[in-house]
């Protein structure tokens, strides 16, 4: 019976047809095409403005971590020489290259930016630049002894050696220095002084904190979360208010309260005093280091952990807690064997949600954080506000955002992102 | 009193009560005991105390007043896990985070069992109820009716030697429940195990238990075999309860020799069976089953009072015909009749006098509005 | 619905046009913008009716860079130390300012002749006041009384936590005088690998006891909660609070490094001639003077030292607390700007990650 209504569907090439004749992939290809128009003009207003707002400055900021043009913009006749001697040591008519580019550059000031781009490279190279061009009008041929005798700086290898690979706009310097290395005077990758060591340690101090930040945002937030999901809708809902009020209050209104109760005279310490359980000179410090930084931001980021638990834990029924109890599980091992697997989906969410925001956060440790409490952000917005090597903030956020986006994919094969419930 | 407890009671209720917010009581002085074995279901509208009863048995609710016992013990202050008592739920509760074999391990786990001894119930619990093959899946992969046999694999694997289940088949599609209902019965008694059972569905009461525990407001209002309450309900919620009932107001005129005669509000006269109305001039309820009324005059028993009565619609249901007739200023009253080769189909608007044998009458209060 | 986005938009543009006629002058906040919005902006307005819009930064030289680098330039004026506006010269983020056009002295000197010539070291930039970092105590809270520099950096003598600038400007050199380097020296030892070295080691004895500070408001507010017992902190603040706020605050003037504050306008300033209109009237012999009636920093003209008289609460007599004052001027050590402008962005770094370890 079914056999034959497919025979007589199909049509002779063997294609199913509608009763007009066209092939039936055809006309359904057509009579969903407007429907998928309809939806994507729906969509489009937003997929521009994630376009425009995200995915372009992603974009602007990583081709800029590997893109600096700054050297040989400036410095055009040192450049093309790099270029044409490709393995030659600076001669004279490098010199003299350097010493028309200086001219040039202070011309139209631009010798501090070259200096600055180079100094990225061979700390303590600016001042060459910026004293050499000062008095570059004065100079006359043979130019290499001119220019030595105004600074011995320039004999440096390591300095032409940077100055070369500065010629190329594309490089992967500044993701070399992103991970503290640097270039030795004879061209090697090596590690940088000791003095100059700082990224490394920032993104494992980064990381290590917002581990630790998690871990106590799960502690706090799971009883908070599951009061939440059992108490009676009304009391909920106060407690809701109250999980959701650090939500409506201004971060920096939050950061200085806790500045207040932290501090070395701060409400805490004093009241520690005064009870008699600290003395006047062991008073705690809470802030101005990591600690303090851990506690500022497991309070501001705690609503980001309870809210997508509470939703999980919500859907959970009791009757899974009753069946366990009812089988002969004492409450721990209820709690431990089937309420807490359960609530995974939430616990992921939420450890995934925090620990990206705390790798990300920089005013609360700027506020706090003191020397030892800062992260990897905050050195980020130094290069992005202060030293103006953006490159290099780019290449630092680049890193992170490879991080984040490789604990993602960590998260996806050990729990699966599917398992993953934002509430 | 109507405490019945005997040397055999497994289950003891003794004058328990429960209230949640201390102003209403939601169990009433609830006396019950029920003997080993036994099949009991409790059974009532939604809000009569059945679940709350149940509830108190499992140990997730405590007894504001009164004891519970259990083969003696008394249990009240005994938590749920150390009760040994297996339970199914309504929507299930297997576990969704483990396979089927681990849910059924779970309860011999906590109980320290070896794994060897484990896997052997585990194997013997889900062939019992033919889920063998399904040891490895998940809940989610399994349909309501795996998922029931399965919940009741687990809440028996650990041998308990009671069994509550609440509501247990309420998600399942008519023909599985019916089927499930069937196997639910044949295991407790295969198993010789004592089972509480709670339900809203009479049906289900009715074809399942032992005994039937109705429940209206807090109280047992009848605890009884099956056919006992269907057949002779000791009140009229019980009457309108259990199956289809005709009912008709009036007042009793006399009672002589265990018939009473009573006077509908609409002067007619009538035999009934005197329940629960005691002297001439109580106002009643009378209640009669569909399937007892008699419309062909050749099988009413000579001198019954008959009724006349005009037939409103006629309904063809396949076995059986159902006939709804104006009787007494009322249109609502139903007969059923046997769809059998001499049966005679009533037309609309046909005249017929209708009459019933006394002892299927039954006379019973007349609930206050 | 048509006719109220029409008439937003005539409004918005009526705002626009209305707002031609107006500058803002980006400062570092507290006391000193204060002084500057009392002496400078409200008799610019009152005079010319342009209107001067107030915005605050822990160093607006920081801003600047990142607005023209960024080619959105909000700011039209921006007070800076001498070497970030001679480094920020350098690199082209500054408009020149023809310094032969700024208003004479009463006596007729011309202006080139009239500021001190330490201050006009650069043709992008007009000095306005000096001022200096020094260290400042709460007399309540440390034992003792605390003269040098190097008690500064004496935890044994003189316990508690000690704050600082969160930069190495000034701090470095501190480190190096309080370690026994002659005032005369200290920039040509901080001109060597060793003599870094040896300014962090100096930082290295008390980095544990430091609390950092980044805005010039907060030194004396750590002063006063006794977050800190001593602290580097521009002595205009510290002045203010011990005047105005009666805080039992002390000055140490010994080893103090004298700077300039000046005016520039960023690259690109979308008012530039109102720009420049300010910064002349705001740098005549008067209004420099005016400003010291708010705040203890010397003015830059030569010709304004006279009109400088009493604070604003009529008895403070502001002489002795310049820190130009002969008394303050003994172990006074002037800031180097071409040492900073050529070397701050590598010692920064090198801060940054001394801070870290």
């Amino acid at each position: 019976m079914a056999d034959t209504a497919a025979q007589m569907q199909t049509g002779i090439a063997g294609a199913l047809r509608t009763p007009d004749g066209r092939p039936l992939k055809q006309a359904l290809a057509q009579a969903e095409r407007r429907a998928r128009i309809r939806a994507f003009l729906l969509v489009l207003p937003l997929l521009a403005f994630v376009l425009l707002t995200f995915i372009i400055p992603i974009g602007q900021m990583l081709s800029r971590s590997v893109l600096n043009d700054t050297f040989s913009a400036n410095m055009p006749a040192l450049t093309q020489w790099f270029s044409e001697n490709p393995d030659a040591e600076p001669n004279e008519a490098a010199f003299e290259a350097l010493v028309t580019d200086l001219r040039a550059a202070r011309e139209n000031r631009t010798q501090g930016a070259v200096g600055t781009r180079i100094n990225y490279e061979v700390p303590g190279t600016r001042s060459l630049f910026t004293s050499t061009a000062r008095r570059v009008d004065g100079l006359e041929p043979p130019f290499r002894e001119a220019v030595l005798d105004v600074d011995k700086g320039w004999e440096r290898r390591d300095l032409w050696a940077a100055m070369r690979s500065a010629a190329k706009p594309v490089t992967l310097n500044f993701y070399q220095a992103a991970v503290d290395r640097k270039i030795t005077p004879d061209g090697q990758f090596a590690r940088a002084d000791e003095q100059n060591r700082i990224y490394v340690t920032l993104f494992m101090r980064t990381f290590v904190l917002s581990i630790v930040i998690t871990g106590l945002c799960l502690i706090l937030g799971f009883p908070v979360a599951h009061l939440l999901a059992v108490l009676p809708m009304r009391k909920a809902s106060l407690l809701l208010i109250l999980v959701l009020l650090p939500f409506w209050t201004s971060l920096l209104v939050r950061t200085t309260s806790w500045m207040v109760l932290l501090q070395g005279q701060g409400v805490i310490n004093n009241t520690l005093v005064g009870l008699g359980i600290l003395g006047d000179d062991n008073r705690l410090a809470m802030m101005y280091n990591q600690t303090g930084t851990i506690i500022a931001m497991t309070h501001i980021l705690l609503p980001f952990m309870i809210l997508p638990l509470y939703s999980v834990m919500k859907t959970i029924p009791p009757s899974y807690a009753r069946a366990a109890r009812s089988l002969g599980a004492t409450s721990w091992t209820t709690f431990r064997r089937i309420y807490v697997p359960q609530t995974v989906p939430g616990i992921g969410a939420g450890a995934i949600l925090v620990f990206i925001l705390a790798v990300g956060y920089y005013i609360t440790p700027a506020l706090v954080g003191g020397a030892t409490g800062t992260l990897i952000s905050n050195q980020i917005a130094f290069h992005m506000l202060s030293s103006l090597n953006w490159s290099l903030a780019a290449a630092l956020a680049a890193m992170l955002l490879a991080a984040v986006l490789v604990l993602y994919w960590v998260y996806d094969r050990i729990v699966g992102i599917d398992n993953m419930k934002l509430g | 009193m109507a405490l019945t407890s005997g040397r055999d009671a497994f289950v003891e209720f003794e004058r328990v009560q429960k209230s949640y917010d201390g102003e209403t009581l939601v169990v009433k002085d609830l006396n019950l005991s029920i003997p080993k074995g036994e099949f009991l279901t409790m059974l009532g509208p939604s809000g009569s105390g059945k679940t709350t009863c149940l509830m108190m048995l499992a140990g997730f609710e405590t007894a504001t007043h009164g004891d519970i016992r259990l083969d003696g013990r008394p249990i009240n202050h005994i938590p749920p896990h150390k009760r040994g008592i297996g339970m199914v739920f309504q929507n299930y509760a297997l576990f969704p985070h483990m396979t089927i074999a681990e849910n059924l391990s779970f309860p011999l786990e906590v109980r320290g069992m070896g794994k060897s001894e484990r896997e052997g119930k585990i194997r013997r619990a889900l062939d019992m109820v033919e889920m063998g093959a399904f040891g490895g899946r998940r809940p989610a992969q399994l349909s309501g009716g795996q998922q029931q046999r399965v919940a009741l694999a687990r809440a028996l694997v650990f041998e308990p030697e009671l069994v509550l289940m609440d509501e247990p088949l309420g998600a399942l599609d008519k023909q599985l429940r019916e089927k499930m209902q069937f196997e639910i019965t044949h295991l407790a008694h295969n198993l010789g195990i004592t089972t509480v059972y709670v339900t809203h569905d009479q049906t289900e009461a009715l074809t399942m238990s032992d005994r039937v525990a109705v429940f209206n407001d807090g109280k047992i209002q009848q605890i009884a075999p099956p056919d006992e309450l269907y057949e002779s309900p000791q009140n009229s919620f019980v009457a309108q309860f259990i199956g289809e009932n005709n009912t008709l107001e009036g007042t009793v005129k006399e009672i002589k020799g265990g018939v009473a005669l009573v006077e509908l509000d609409n002067g007619d006269l009538i035999d009934a069976k005197p329940v629960n109305v005691e002297r001439p001039g109580d106002r009643t309820l009378i209640s009669i089953r569909p399937e007892r009324v008699e419309f062909n005059r050749e099988r009413l028993r000579a001198g019954v009072h008959t009724l006349k009565a005009e037939v409103a619609e006629f309904i063809y249901m396949g076995d059986i015909f159902r006939t709804r007739l104006k009787v007494a200023g009322r249109d609502d009253f139903i007969i059923k009749t046997r769809n059998a080769p001499d049966q005679r189909r009533l037309q609309p608007g046909e005249e017929i006098e209708i009459g019933w044998l006394p002892e299927d009458c039954r006379a019973l209060d007349l609930p206050a509005r | 619905m048509k006719k109220t986005l029409i008439l937003t938009t005539a409004l918005t543009g009526l705002a626009f046009a209305a707002s031609a006629q107006e500058v803002t002058v980006m400062s570092w906040g507290g006391a000193y913008t204060k002084s500057q919005v009392e002496a400078y902006h409200k008799p610019f307005t009152a005079e010319t009716g342009i209107k001067v819009n107030s915005v605050d930064a822990d160093n607006p030289a920081t801003p600047i860079k990142a607005q023209v680098e960024a080619g959105n330039i909000t700011v039209d004026v921006a007070d800076i130390e001498l070497a970030d506006a001679v480094r920020l010269c350098d690199e082209g983020l500054l408009e020149v300012i023809d310094h032969s056009a700024l208003p004479p002295a009463p006596d007729g000197t011309p202006a080139t002749e009239d500021f001190l010539p330490a201050g006009m070291v650069s043709d992008c930039a007009v000095p306005s006041i000096v001022w200096s970092t020094i260290v400042a105590y709460n007399t309540n809270n440390v034992q003792g009384t605390p003269t040098t520099l190097a008690d500064f950096f004496d935890t044994t003598a003189f316990p508690g936590k000690r704050g600082a600038r969160k930069d190495p400007t000034a701090l470095l050199e501190m480190a190096l005088v309080a370690d026994g380097v002659p005032a005369d020296q200290v920039y040509d030892t901080l001109g060597t690998d060793a003599g870094v070295d040896r300014a962090f080691a100096k930082l290295d004895t008390i980095k544990s006891d430091i609390v950092w500070w980044e805005a010039g408001a907060q030194p004396p507010q750590l002063l006063a909660d006794g977050e800190v017992v001593m602290t580097t902190a521009y002595n205009g603040r510290i002045f203010n609070a011990q005047v105005t706020e009666n805080q039992p605050f002390g000055i140490i003037w010994d080893g103090q490094i004298l700077d300039f504050d000046l005016f520039v306008i960023p690259k690109g300033a979308p008012n530039k001639e109102e720009a420049l209109k300010f910064i002349s009237f705001a740098t005549d012999t008067q209004r420099l003077a005016d400003q010291a009636a708010w705040i203890s920093y010397g003015p830059a003209r030569k010709s304004s030292a006279p009109f400088v008289g009493l604070f604003n609460d009529g008895k403070t007599e502001m002489g002795p607390h310049m820190p130009t004052a002969p008394e303050n001027l003994k172990t006074a050590l002037a800031n180097d700007f071409e040492f900073w402008a050529d070397r701050k962005v590598e010692l920064t770094e090198r801060f940054n990650a001394w801070l870290l370890q």
